[in-house]
């Protein structure tokens, strides 16, 4: 079953992700790129402004946040991010990493009755903290964790 | 301890004393009264575990560092104690074969009274002889046993598969394991390992859907009891060690999955749990206080032989944390006393393996001598002699590192050498010929690629700095369990006070300042990179070595420290 799963996904390429996200009943098809670019959002160097930009303006650190992230990552290409939010009424979640050159790495606006959970990759240049922010109710919450990124050997 | 063992130890350091080398059998023997390893049987649940024997089959020296240094919580804490303060800590009298075994003090001097240490053949004796007296016993073995040696590195971990089947290993988990390939690994664990020895990993899992790799725990009914015993691979294989090797597995330390592995083996009605695993012993430190309903911590990969458990709080109740040494030189015994379902006391010994006390096992001697049989001349060829000690281990040099890092230096015309922090690799006593074998179990790796690099001053410091912060990272899940770089050619101070990327500093070659902008030609060897290519550093070496013919002790090149007062960790 899982040797099949992985064919297909593979003979899917990029394809198989997106179907395997809205599988998830993560995203509907039609609304994959349906939110409007956010340029200024998304071209911002700093990571305060890119929450700002991006309307997380002003997010205050909520524990209702699950962050989970590798503590050392073992490939700064991809690595793994994973967030919950357990805040009544997220609408959106997005992914910053604090010292990339543009923080904003992702931005997932979540259609009514979603659950508020988001399982991706982004790349990191070099240690940092990633931050998740949440919007909810029309208010807007934060969580953060340091992502080590080594340039490995030695070890052991 | 019981008086016999008292007695016997004072024979031990009298015999010291006097200069003569210890080769009494009798030590072992139940009948004498007076064994060494007479272990009076405890409880009813008994744990015998090994790590990290790095693929030493024979006997062999490996000597403790006199340099491990601890900061923050770690700070004059096991296992960052050397020397007269472990002894200390640990109420060993200085003197004696404990001490020898526990610490660097006077190696080669003590290392001549007490002979050499391990060995597959002794370490076969003394389990067979530990499991007479506790039916039923499970042999763990932590992980690094597949690498380290030549004939390891030849049969392609074939020897060690055969001799754990041979002496009796239930359960293990894994490190350099992986970087014999995830096929490799995955074809032993399927075949030769089938229905006899099972290998367990919660943190192991496909890095496309986070599918389980390996079991992630088994239990193991003893004396009626069962045992849950949980793999903990070693959290940073695809960093520390080349990724391509295992392109589809992910790994980290994953403490949020052990907590949901240890409670559902729980709910299966274990009434022990424990994790044998390959952190490293301040990563097992912190996990011990972060996950709950753990008996034990078994642990390896820093190389640590620590005498006498740490006992950690958590919100579930408390866990011992135990690491078991290396190089076969020690084999851990925990016994538990179990009632009503739950552990109600414990006793732990970490017994050093005396090859000259053990009469060698008969069976396992002749698997060894099998194994090495087709590769015993190339293995035996002299290459050089040895004026002084050669020994690895140490935070930041070891006379064998300089030794390579010397060769590097002089076959490739560079202007500094770096040479990774690995722990393993044996010791080699004054006037010893260095023969191929001991130049593999230095070298023995899949990636031995030498390169000669051109970098700027620049990108030498970044590099030190991020190896130094895999060492002294504040967060020991921020580690990796290597020492720091071997350098050549190039002396710094290293401040023990500062965070990432200022500790590095005062960077000198040939009395000169390292100028950031100018580029230097730096050797080096195992590259982690994919397609890297290059004279596998042990031609290199051994021609260096045939061609010098005498080795004169090595001058350390090692860093000047800053903040290092009043650390336990430095003799």
């Amino acid at each position: 079953m899982d040797k099949l799963r992985r064919l297909y996904l593979k003979s899917a390429g990029a394809a198989g992700v997106l179907l395997a996200a809205a599988g998830a009943g993560l995203l509907k098809p039609g609304e994959v790129f349906a939110a409007a670019w956010n340029k200024l959002a998304f071209s911002s160097n700093n990571v305060n402004d890119a929450m700002k930009n991006a309307n997380y303006g002003g997010a205050v650190e909520s524990k209702d946040i699950i962050l989970k992230v590798p503590d050392i990552a073992e490939n700064g290409a991809i690595v793994p991010v994973e967030a919950t939010s357990n805040i009544p009424g997220t609408t959106s979640m997005a992914f910053f990493v604090e010292k990339n050159q543009y923080p904003l790495v992702a931005d997932f606006e979540l259609p009514s009755g979603t659950e508020p959970y988001i399982s991706t990759r982004i790349k990191m240049s070099q240690t940092s903290n990633v931050r998740v922010a949440v919007r909810a109710g029309g208010k807007t919450y934060m969580q953060s964790k340091e992502v080590k990124v080594t340039i490995g050997g030695c070890g052991g | 301890m019981s008086m016999s063992r008292r007695e016997f130890l004072q024979i031990l350091a009298a015999a010291s004393a006097s200069g003569f080398a210890l080769n009494s059998r009798a030590a072992l023997s139940a009948s004498s009264g007076s064994g060494f390893y007479d272990l009076p049987p405890y409880g009813n649940v008994s744990l015998l575990h090994f790590t990290d024997c790095h693929a030493q089959l024979l006997p062999v020296y490996y000597r403790e560092p006199s340099v491990n240094i601890g900061l923050g919580q770690s700070l004059n804490r096991a296992p960052h104690l050397v020397g007269e303060k472990l002894l200390k800590s640990f109420d060993i009298r200085p003197g004696t074969s404990e001490a020898h075994a526990f610490t660097h003090l006077d190696f080669a001097q003590a290392a001549r009274t007490y002979g050499k240490v391990g060995g597959f053949a002794h370490l076969a004796t003394l389990v067979k002889k530990i499991r007479a007296s506790r039916p039923g016993a499970l042999l763990l073995d932590g992980g690094d046993t597949w690498q380290g040696s030549a004939t390891a590195l030849w049969s392609n971990g074939q020897d060690m598969v055969d001799a754990c089947k041979l002496l009796g290993v239930d359960v293990m988990t894994g490190h350099w394991e992986f970087t014999l390939g995830a096929e490799r690994v995955k074809q032993v664990v399927d075949n030769d390992f089938n229905g006899k020895v099972d290998f367990v990993a919660q943190n192991i899992k496909t890095s496309d859907f986070g599918d389980p790799v390996f079991p992630h725990y088994i239990i193991k009914h003893l004396n009626g009891i069962p045992v849950a015993i949980i793999g903990q691979a070693f959290p940073y294989t695809p960093i520390a060690n080349p990724r391509y090797l295992i392109p589809d597995w992910s790994f980290g330390i994953q403490d949020d999955n052990l907590q949901k592995v240890v409670d559902e083996a729980r709910a299966k009605g274990a009434q022990v749990v424990v994790v044998l695993s390959h952190n490293g012993m301040d990563v097992d430190l912190k996990m011990a206080g972060r996950v709950s309903g753990i008996d034990a911590i078994m642990g390896g990969h820093t190389h640590d032989g620590i005498p006498a458990p740490a006992i950690v709080r958590n919100p579930g109740g408390q866990t011992l944390v135990t690491n078991a040494g290396s190089n076969g030189k020690f084999l851990g015994v925990l016994d538990f006393d179990v009632r009503d379902g739950r552990v109600a006391g414990f006793k732990y010994r970490l017994l050093p393996v005396f090859s000259n006390l053990i009469e060698p096992d008969a069976e396992m001697a002749a698997l060894i001598k099998k194994v090495r049989a087709p590769y015993e001349a190339r293995l035996s060829e002299k290459l050089a002699v040895s004026e002084g000690l050669l020994y690895r281990r140490g935070n930041f040099n070891g006379t064998f590192d300089q030794l390579l890092l010397d060769a590097l230096m002089e076959v490739k015309g560079a202007d500094a050498a770096f040479s990774p922090g690995f722990r393993w690799g044996i010791s080699l006593l004054p006037g010893e010929d260095i023969t191929v074998e001991h130049l593999m179990s230095q070298t023995a790796i899949t990636y031995p690629y030498t390169t000669l690099t051109e970098m700027t001053g620049a990108t030498i410091k970044d590099i030190m700095e991020d190896v130094c912060d895999n060492l002294f990272n504040p967060d020991p899940y921020k580690q990796q369990g290597g020492d720091m770089v071997r350098v050549g050619g190039i002396s710094y101070t290293c401040d023990l006070r500062q965070g990432m990327g200022r500790r590095i500093n005062n960077l000198m070659l040939g009395g000169k300042p390292l100028d950031a902008d100018k580029k230097y030609k730096v050797a080096g060897w195992a590259p982690v990179a994919e397609g890297a290519s290059g004279e596998p550093v042990w031609d290199v070496v051994a021609n260096y070595l045939r061609d010098k013919k005498v080795i004169s002790p090595r001058k350390l090149n090692l860093p000047k420290l800053l903040g290092a007062e009043g650390n336990d960790g430095i003799a």
